[in-house]
């Protein structure tokens, strides 16, 4: 009698609510990935089962490997998402470690400062950026966006690593800096080794945020073959006749593959950057 | 990195700091004290947040004020760009969408994303997986998942559609993204099916943080589910929830790439928010100077916003 009552509760209380949390969540991918696998005789079939696929077909992946320039778009977006993670990782630490770790005058009005930073939306700067970066004569590189991600990037990272500095004990520091060691030499080979896990955090964050950005590389990236993804996908495989569905859900696929890829890897370390800072999104 | 490795080798104590002063200038020992290793380490970073956030703000203000067609020298128009907004019916329009748009999304993603958290903080097999899925959402670039929902609301073949025709729920299918309502609904709909996730993981973790001690002394004095949820667990939850919230609120406000991929403003500006528009005056119509009186507007709206919330909750 009692089992039976918590297994029917268990039912109601869990596992119908989980169902419907992964029916919401999950069925776009579906629809993304048996769109991509169907012929275009069958996706355009009205009589078809929508969620069902006849006669599984590579084809708008081929198609889209052949005939547009996704392969370099991938490319571009794993460079430029790689280079600004690392920029965005370094100055972070310089930012973070003094903070987190040192006494000296200006240090409270500088971390509210990182805070504000960190608030101000991308939204709010582009026109002036746009304008910074044609007299710059930046416009149409990929440099563009390199220097511009980690404005973004920049005071989460700083955020983030700030808590993690701040766990290790400061005797760690003084019982290095007692047996002789330089404040460069307790940081880098004392400090930062224990903070491995901020690290890994901070980074996993920045690249996924640093893959999903849009604006920026709308504004700045206008030839082709300097594309990231998403603004390929936007620009060239959205087109005026209606039969694109299959190449551009293809592309959808093949294109968050990369970003899911690394997160299924890191999940714990990025659930970690997420409650931890509570992010952009 | 402006800091020489090979200061290692003739490093000294800290504590030297006050000696060092008397005598003959060592640079090694002069970046052993606190204040100026700390600002060799922070000078790099803020040079670089003042050249690529400050300066662009600074900018973006005295561009609020001129005229700027692309391509032509400015003219000073004191007030007269916010001025033309304030007469731009389109303007308020999209004024009135951000505030629907931040409203409505933020309500679906607290309540949905507590309800998430409730459930998850349960004990079943392969949590970890599931979070892991379930937050998938989150993860994908939000383009790629936006142009999958355009394909899901699409009129003739999308999902939803097919859906209602192939159970002949109607004869032809409402276009989605082409009924004003619909549009905004939609817009709605995708960015709480984005957000979510990142409510219910967060607010999961605050869960976690909860000791069992407090829930077991509520349950022997006699609270049910519900009380111990409403006087328990809501209490210590809230400081969770109002960071989260509050950081929802700021990113949903200032959302761009949802509205500009999915619907492009449309149908007749219906969902046309404050950024977007901003984005179609100064990139669509070339006005620098308007534009960036347009995307400066969202300022004190946000501020107004944000400084309800905090009364709300000192008041609470």
């Amino acid at each position: 009698m009692v089992g039976e009552l918590t297994w029917s509760r268990r039912v109601v209380g869990l596992w119908i609510p989980l169902a419907a949390l992964f029916v919401f969540a999950l069925f776009p991918f579906v629809w993304m990935a048996a769109t991509s696998l169907k012929t275009n005789a069958e996706l355009y079939d009205p009589t078809s089962n929508p969620l069902w696929i006849r006669q599984p077909s590579l084809e708008h992946y081929i198609g889209l490997l052949k005939e547009s320039n996704f392969i370099v778009w991938v490319g571009n977006t794993m460079l430029v998402a790689v280079v600004s993670t690392l920029i965005s990782l370094l100055l972070g630490l310089m930012l973070a470690y003094p903070l987190a770790r040192m006494r000296f005058p200006g240090a409270a009005l500088l971390a509210i400062t990182v805070a504000v930073c960190y608030l101000v939306p991308q939204t709010l700067l582009f026109v002036p950026m746009a304008d910074l970066i044609n007299r710059m004569n930046l416009g149409d590189t990929l440099s563009a966006v390199m220097l511009t991600y980690p404005t973004l990037l920049v005071p989460f990272c700083a955020w983030l690593l700030m808590g993690y500095f701040k766990t290790v004990p400061k005797e760690l520091e003084e019982a290095a800096l007692i047996d002789g060691a330089s404040r460069w030499r307790a940081m880098t080979q004392v400090i930062l080794p224990l903070c491995t896990p901020g690290f890994l955090s901070a980074g996993i964050f920045a690249f996924t945020l640093a893959q999903n950005e849009f604006l920026y590389a709308l504004l700045f990236l206008n030839t082709s073959t300097i594309r990231t993804v998403p603004v390929g996908i936007t620009g060239e495989l959205i087109r005026g006749d209606a039969f694109y569905w299959g190449q551009l859900m293809a592309a959808a696929m093949l294109g968050s593959l990369p970003v899911a890829l690394i997160y299924s890897f890191f999940v714990r370390y990025y659930v970690a950057g997420l409650t931890a800072g509570s992010v952009k999104g | 990195m402006s800091v020489n490795p090979a200061l290692e080798a003739a490093a000294r104590p800290a504590a030297a700091a006050g000696v060092v002063t008397r005598r003959p200038f060592r640079p090694r020992e002069w970046l052993e004290r606190e204040a100026v290793f700390s600002w060799v380490m922070l000078t790099p970073p803020l040079l670089f947040l003042l050249a690529f956030l400050g300066y662009p703000f600074c900018y973006g203000v005295y561009l609020s004020f001129v005229s700027r067609p692309v391509a032509e020298p400015a003219t000073f128009v004191g007030l007269g760009n916010f001025g033309n907004l304030w007469h731009d019916p389109i303007f308020w329009q999209a004024v009135w969408n951000t505030f629907r748009f931040t409203g409505a999304a933020t309500i679906f993603k607290l309540v949905g994303g507590l309800g998430m958290a409730l459930v998850m903080h349960q004990n079943f097999r392969m949590k970890g997986i599931t979070r892991a899925l379930l937050l998938l959402p989150f993860i994908v670039p939000t383009v790629l998942s936006t142009v999958a929902w355009q394909w899901i609301l699409d009129p003739g073949m999308g999902l939803f559609n097919r859906l209602l025709m192939y159970f002949d729920l109607v004869k032809q299918g409402p276009s989605w993204l082409g009924n004003p309502t619909l549009a905004m609904l939609s817009v709605i709909l995708v960015n709480t099916w984005r957000g979510l996730p990142f409510f219910g993981i967060t607010i999961l973790a605050g869960l976690q943080t909860i000791p069992g001690e407090l829930l077991e002394s509520a349950t022997i004095d006699g609270a049910g589910t519900w009380q111990r949820f409403r006087h328990v667990t809501l209490p210590l939850l809230m400081p969770v929830i109002f960071i989260v919230t509050t950081f929802s609120i700021i990113f949903t406000f200032f959302d761009f790439q949802l509205v500009y991929v999915l619907t492009g403003g449309g149908p007749a500006n219906a969902t046309h928010l404050m950024a977007t528009y901003a984005y179609a005056i100064s990139m669509g119509g070339g006005q620098m100077g308007l534009g960036s009186a347009a995307a400066l507007a969202m300022v004190p709206v946000l501020g107004l916003i944000l400084l309800a919330m905090t009364w709300y909750v000192r008041k609470a």
